[in-house]
């Protein structure tokens, strides 16, 4: 418990750092923050609303102090004048361009990315580990041998082209698969999986590649360690042996970069929904980054720092449940 | 082990002195698989740097227009198979634009490989400063950096990188360097280094950690020398090859972020060649001219693959136990 609690303390450390040199990159260091946050298309009415309501006259502590009371308990821009504009907490700040706060725009996109992610990474934890573990069972056999090479090649390999090359052949030649795209999955959920498929099997077809590597070399490891040998001398089955004692004691590091791995993905599969343009997170920032929309570039950047942060805590946890040697100091 | 042990049978034979750098030398010059991935990285290296000699060769540019290539009647793909493969365009011309695809995918290596080098420089120069002070200091200093370490690996780092590239453009521009790739290369530089440099760091204050107290550095302690020296002639020169693995694997990883970014739109900026670049500008051809997207992919993957192959070796050659 006061594990729990010193490590939640240290990541809200760790978040308002982040924070505040995100606030500090995006609203000071630029020449013109009000520039940046009106855009490409930029009209002078949007610029003289913009210099009024961000309150880049004011002193740079009050304006960060503005925006993280803003998270807490939202915030209302432009006080006392006829153009109001409220932005509920948690207020991560104002998209000048889409005229809507950006937790709103944050909401939207989020369903799209959480299904890339959840799905993605049941597909490659499924087929990562048990590529692993065949490889590790049989090892210096035709089928270790063509896993590893697989793995090897898939590890080298990158989203943006395998990606295009996938949907050539799924999408464009063979046509068996449905064209990438978004719909909610409670409106049509097999319209929903139709369309998440070449995304999940793109991600997870390289990332598996990383975890097979990862699982075969922890459980050769193990399999090395006297207590497997111990096991197998007391005529334990070798079923057990391999499951039980072997995959349990390998699968303590898989859990960590798991974790790492997912928490990344959350806050944006950025090069996959930028590939399969897919209305996620990720997308939503590159969009933002090409038109210039600043407040909306800060908030992408924090939340997914949030999942980030979020992910290095529930991995230690985990990870004093899964390996007793690890004490919660 | 292959090829037969030679036990000379006379008692004369010297017996050699083999020093650590040598056996890792010999076993390295034994793998077959580091002969290979360094001939893939060699020749992609050389093909880089000899990439002006193909453009005298070929009597043409990578950004040379050439529309009499292009099927005006087709939305200006390229005439001919594959791309417009000939004798001329080896590997074809560019939609629209009828540029050299050779010409570009060889400029286009010497662009990711110069940014990717320097990117490793700079963040390996950085990594080692930082996790030598750390290592060896410990205590609050040690806690101080673990933790901008840690605040660091907390950013997330593609999409921070892409926010942050028209910012420090930006200063740097104000700040008199004129426009276009020539503030965005080191802006690009600059952003990979930044978020590279902490994988180096730990590696090294681990490594610093283990030798500190070692007899070596309590003797060079105990006759007085300065810290520096301590660092820099005792500790350092023992940490050469973990530095050179990580240095070998982390390339790359640089090389692939350099893509990427090109290819979010936050990298090398036209009309240089870039192998980001020219996967993004495949993207709408992809399905009409597939060979242009698989190009500067086949590219891309073969490099990597050789220095991931090249980086395992050399990881294998200097410590031996890791090999599996």
């Amino acid at each position: 418990m006061r594990y729990l609690v010193r490590r939640l303390v240290g990541g809200g450390i760790v978040l308002t750092i982040v924070s505040a040199v995100v606030f500090g990159i995006f609203y000071i260091l630029p020449a013109d923050p009000a520039r940046l946050a009106c855009g490409k298309s930029c009209t002078p009415e949007l610029m003289a609303k913009i210099r009024h309501t961000l309150e880049i006259d004011q002193p740079i502590v009050v304006q960060y102090e503005r925006f993280v009371k803003g998270i807490f308990v939202g915030r209302d821009y432009l006080k006392g004048t006829t153009a109001q504009i409220h932005c509920p907490a948690p207020c991560l700040g104002y998209s000048y361009q889409t005229d809507e706060p950006v937790t709103f725009l944050i909401r939207d996109r989020l369903p799209a990315t959480l299904s890339i992610a959840f799905g993605a990474s049941i597909l490659w934890l499924l087929v990562g580990l048990s590529s692993g573990i065949i490889s590790a069972l049989r090892r210096g056999t035709w089928i270790d041998k063509t896993a590893q090479a697989v793995a090897l090649g898939g590890a080298s390999l990158q989203i943006y082209f395998v990606g295009l090359v996938l949907q050539l052949i799924f999408v464009d030649k063979l046509q068996i698969m449905r064209s990438p795209g978004y719909v909610s999955p409670l409106q049509d959920p097999k319209e929903w999986f139709l369309e998440m498929l070449l995304p999940w099997i793109t991600l997870a077809f390289l990332l598996s590649a990383i975890y097979a590597r990862l699982t075969r070399a922890g459980m050769l490891e193990i399999m090395s360690e006297d207590y497997i040998r111990t096991a197998r001398a007391k005529g334990l089955k070798k079923s057990t042996i391999n499951f039980k004692h072997v995959l349990r004691a390998a699968i303590t590091p898989i859990v960590t970069v798991f974790g790492l791995d997912l928490g990344q993905l959350l806050g944006g599969a950025v090069i996959t929904e930028y590939v399969f343009n897919i209305p996620g997170l990720g997308r939503l920032a590159t969009d933002a980054v090409s038109n210039v929309d600043l407040p909306v570039i800060v908030g992408t950047v924090m939340f997914a720092a949030f999942f980030i942060v979020t992910a290095n805590i529930v991995v230690d946890l985990l990870y004093s449940r899964l390996d007793p040697k690890v004490r919660m100091r | 082990m292959s090829g037969k042990t030679e036990v000379s049978p006379s008692s004369e034979k010297k017996i050699e002195g083999r020093s650590p750098s040598r056996l890792a030398w010999e076993r390295l010059k034994r793998d077959k698989t580091a002969w290979v991935s360094f001939g893939i990285v060699a020749i992609f290296i050389l093909m880089a740097i000899a990439s002006p000699l193909f453009q005298w060769i070929m009597h043409t540019g990578p950004d040379t227009f050439h529309p009499n290539t292009l099927d005006e009647m087709r939305g200006a793909l390229p005439l001919g198979k594959f791309g417009g493969v000939s004798g001329q365009h080896w590997f074809g011309v560019e939609p629209r634009t009828g540029r050299d695809i050779f010409l570009r995918f060889v400029f286009g290596a010497r662009t990711s490989l110069l940014i990717a080098l320097a990117a490793t420089v700079v963040a390996t120069v950085v990594g080692v400063l930082i996790g030598l002070v750390s290592g060896f200091f410990g205590g609050k200093v040690d806690q101080f950096l673990s933790r901008i370490l840690e605040i660091v690996m907390a950013f997330p780092s593609i999409l921070f990188a892409l926010a942050i590239t028209p910012v420090l453009e930006g200063i740097l521009e104000s700040s008199g360097v004129p426009k276009g790739n020539a503030s965005r290369i080191p802006v690009m530089i600059i952003v990979m280094a930044t978020f590279g440099w902490p994988y180096i760091a730990r590696i090294v204050r681990g490594q610093v950690i283990s030798l500190r107290e070692r007899e070596f550095v309590e003797a060079a302690r105990a006759l007085g020398a300065s810290r520096a020296h301590l660092v820099f002639k005792q500790i350092l020169p023992n940490l050469w090859a973990p530095i050179l693995v990580t240095v070998a694997l982390n390339i790359p990883s640089f090389i692939t972020t350099e893509a990427a970014l090109t290819f979010l739109g936050a990298g090398v900026i036209e009309p240089a060649s870039d192998w980001g670049a020219m996967l993004l500008q495949s993207v709408p051809f992809y399905s009409v001219d597939p060979l242009y997207t698989f190009i500067p992919g086949i590219g891309l993957f073969l490099l990597v693959l050789g220095f991931n192959l090249f980086g395992d070796s050399v990881r294998d050659a200097l410590d031996p136990k890791s090999a599996r």
